[in-house]
């Protein structure tokens, strides 16, 4: 088990390490010069060169490389342009709110996706499934910004029974924690359907049935169980476009987040911002996933991650 | 109407086993190419039919609910917008951008994922260590955020909306090609290949890549809902295409802010989008269905 906790450690810091690099090709290997970006077309030379000395860019790319990666390990990421102060201070400062519509969005998307596949896979093949695996597919396809301003017409703009905007009270989370649990809504729906339709004919459900149980208790809690080990290791992988999402439901909600601070960096071109942003969220989204498997072994006996070769 | 067809076509997914054998899924296949040919014209034939001026402005014309008459009588099916442009026109032509998009995107995602795919698979040692860690890196960054940052740096404009979506679209192809590749690779009939004296690049070609096209089709047919979603999540953002190339992303975006006056500018190209990415992601479901009989059903 410890071995296997080194390794996996090691394992995550590697592609962290990864992400930042990326994060540095990115921004200073593409075509286009920072300094020039930053100052916008109609800089003098003179200023673009002052800037550039300044941001170090005049220096060999390994070099810049290096100093980087030393600026990253002490979560410097330079001053925000726009906002003034720390770039990494102003998206930890947002952090809660968009960690708060994450949480929000994913018991919404786990407690009615699971509720679905339940009711789905309770009677495969009946109106009732085909009804919820088109629901799924529609969801599934539809832009989720687009999704979102849907329900802000309706819920908002039409019923008046929703706060559209802002985050003053516990209401506003309630479109765009929907709105961002709706892709993985769907992959829940249909994990838990696949799920549950795998595992009904093994013989310990049987058993329960033979007992006379009824079919509420064979599902809850004995199948459900087993049925929900893949949608836990999805909830780790989908927190990434979880994550992802909220830059765009964010911007749609007007949800004082970090998403919505990358999104609103970009116009300004402050890319101190935008870098912790991303860097951020790619580090949450390795430690989440590292903790899922790290939990695997919790839920399922049956898999031993000490022995387990990834 | 093609919502519906492609609706009742998902049904087919869940038919009996009996039904499935043989022939799998042809109707939701049909059906859904359906749909897609019919968008195909449209991005087509449409801005022709209907012709589209980034720059018109008809102030006397502006917001015009649908199946209304402009001053000068003509019917505008889907309305007008806050310019007064017709949404139908300036829909088919984002139908032409936003399917020019995906489809290059998924083809220049395709050719990376399958060079990088066989350089991994066939050739392995160093650079399939190489290759498959910056793949488990790539996806380590949600998809979306790498396009962002990339889009951000790059500017909007078409050109870079296909390079950003290909970037972040070559894993799953690459996967999938050096699985393949080593399936094959030590098959019998692969060696009797080589014996026969073919070079690599040959017993690639008619070993390995005809292997690659079942899962090819089936990747391809999901992964393009994904891009065309993307792009309009980009140009949403306004990191996309430019106003004067109007993608349906962008069509959304203009008419968030008259929601509560004019919903049909963001209601209805987000209905046309989503029906076109229910298309893809049906015939992928029944290509995976009739290539891959181990996922049916999933």
């Amino acid at each position: 088990m410890l071995g296997y906790l080194i390794r996996r450690l090691a394992y995550s810091i590697f592609v962290l390490w990864g992400a930042v690099t990326i994060v540095f090709v990115v921004l200073r290997v593409v075509p286009g010069d920072p300094a020039l970006v930053i100052l916008g077309p109609d800089a003098s030379p003179a200023d673009v060169a002052r800037l550039r000395h300044g941001m170090g860019l005049d220096q060999p790319l390994l070099v810049q490389y290096g100093h980087y990666l030393l600026d990253v390990a002490r979560l410097h990421f330079g001053d925000s342009v726009r906002l003034g102060g720390d770039a990494m201070g102003q998206i930890l400062l947002r952090l809660p709110a968009t960690a708060e519509l994450a949480l929000a969005a994913v018991v919404f998307a786990v407690t009615v996706g699971i509720g679905l596949g339940v009711a789905a896979a309770s009677r495969p093949n009946s109106v009732l499934d085909r009804v919820i695996s088109v629901f799924t597919l529609v969801i599934q396809s539809t832009p989720t910004f687009w999704a979102g301003l849907v329900l802000l017409l309706i819920f908002a703009r039409q019923l008046r029974v929703l706060p559209s905007e802002g985050a003053h009270s516990w209401q506003n989370v309630i479109l765009p924690a929907i709105t961002l649990g709706l892709g993985f809504l769907a992959m829940v729906t249909r994990l838990t359907r696949s799920g549950l339709l795998e595992i009904s004919h093994e013989s310990y459900l049987n058993t329960v049935r033979a007992k006379g149980l009824s079919e509420r208790v064979v599902v809850f809690p004995h199948a459900i169980r087993n049925a929900l080990i893949p949608v836990v290791t999805v909830i780790g992988l989908y927190l990434g476009s979880v994550l992802g999402g909220t830059v765009v439901i964010e911007t749609v909600f007007a949800w004082p987040g970090a998403g919505r601070l990358i999104a609103d960096s970009i116009g300004y071109r402050d890319y101190n911002v935008v870098q912790a942003g991303v860097i951020l969220i790619a580090a949450v989204f390795v430690v989440v996933n590292l903790l899922v498997d790290l939990l695997y072994g919790l839920i399922d006996p049956r898999v031993s991650v000490g022995r387990q070769e990834r | 109407m093609t919502a519906t067809s492609a609706m009742a076509d998902t049904i087919e997914t869940t038919a009996p086993p009996a039904r499935r054998r043989g022939r799998t899924g042809t109707v939701r296949i049909v059906g859904s190419l359906a749909v897609v040919a019919f968008y195909a014209l449209c991005a087509a034939f449409g801005p022709i039919l209907f012709r589209f001026d980034p720059v018109a402005v008809d102030t006397r014309n502006r917001l015009l609910a649908p199946l209304s008459h402009t001053s000068e009588g003509h019917l505008v099916l889907f309305g007008t917008d806050q310019i007064g442009q017709d949404l139908l026109a300036k829909m088919m032509q984002g139908a032409r951008v936003s399917m020019t998009i995906g489809i290059s995107a998924l083809l220049l995602s395709g050719l990376i994922g399958l060079v990088f795919g066989i350089l991994a698979g066939w050739f392995g040692g160093w650079l399939d260590s190489v290759l498959m860690r910056l793949a488990d890196i790539q996806l380590a960054f949600p998809g979306i955020l790498l396009a962002i940052l990339i889009a951000a740096v790059l500017g909007p404009s078409v050109g870079n909306v296909i390079v950003v979506l290909s970037i972040s679209g070559w894993v799953t192809f690459a996967r999938v090609t050096r699985g393949q590749a080593l399936a094959t690779k030590n098959r019998e009939y692969v060696d009797a290949t080589r014996v026969l004296g073919a070079r690599t690049w040959h017993v690639v070609r008619t070993c390995v890549l005809p292997s690659c096209r079942a899962p090819f089709l089936v990747i391809a047919a999901l992964h393009i809902g994904d891009v065309i979603l993307a792009e309009a999540s980009l140009s949403f953002l306004g990191l996309g295409t430019p106003a004067t190339t109007p993608s349906w992303g962008t069509t959304i975006a203009g008419g968030r802010d008259l929601l509560s006056t004019a919903w049909w500018i963001s209601a209805i190209p987000g209905i046309a989008l989503a029906v076109l990415v229910v298309a893809f992601g049906v015939l992928g479901d029944a290509l995976r269905d009739r290539y891959d009989p181990k996922l049916a059903g999933r």
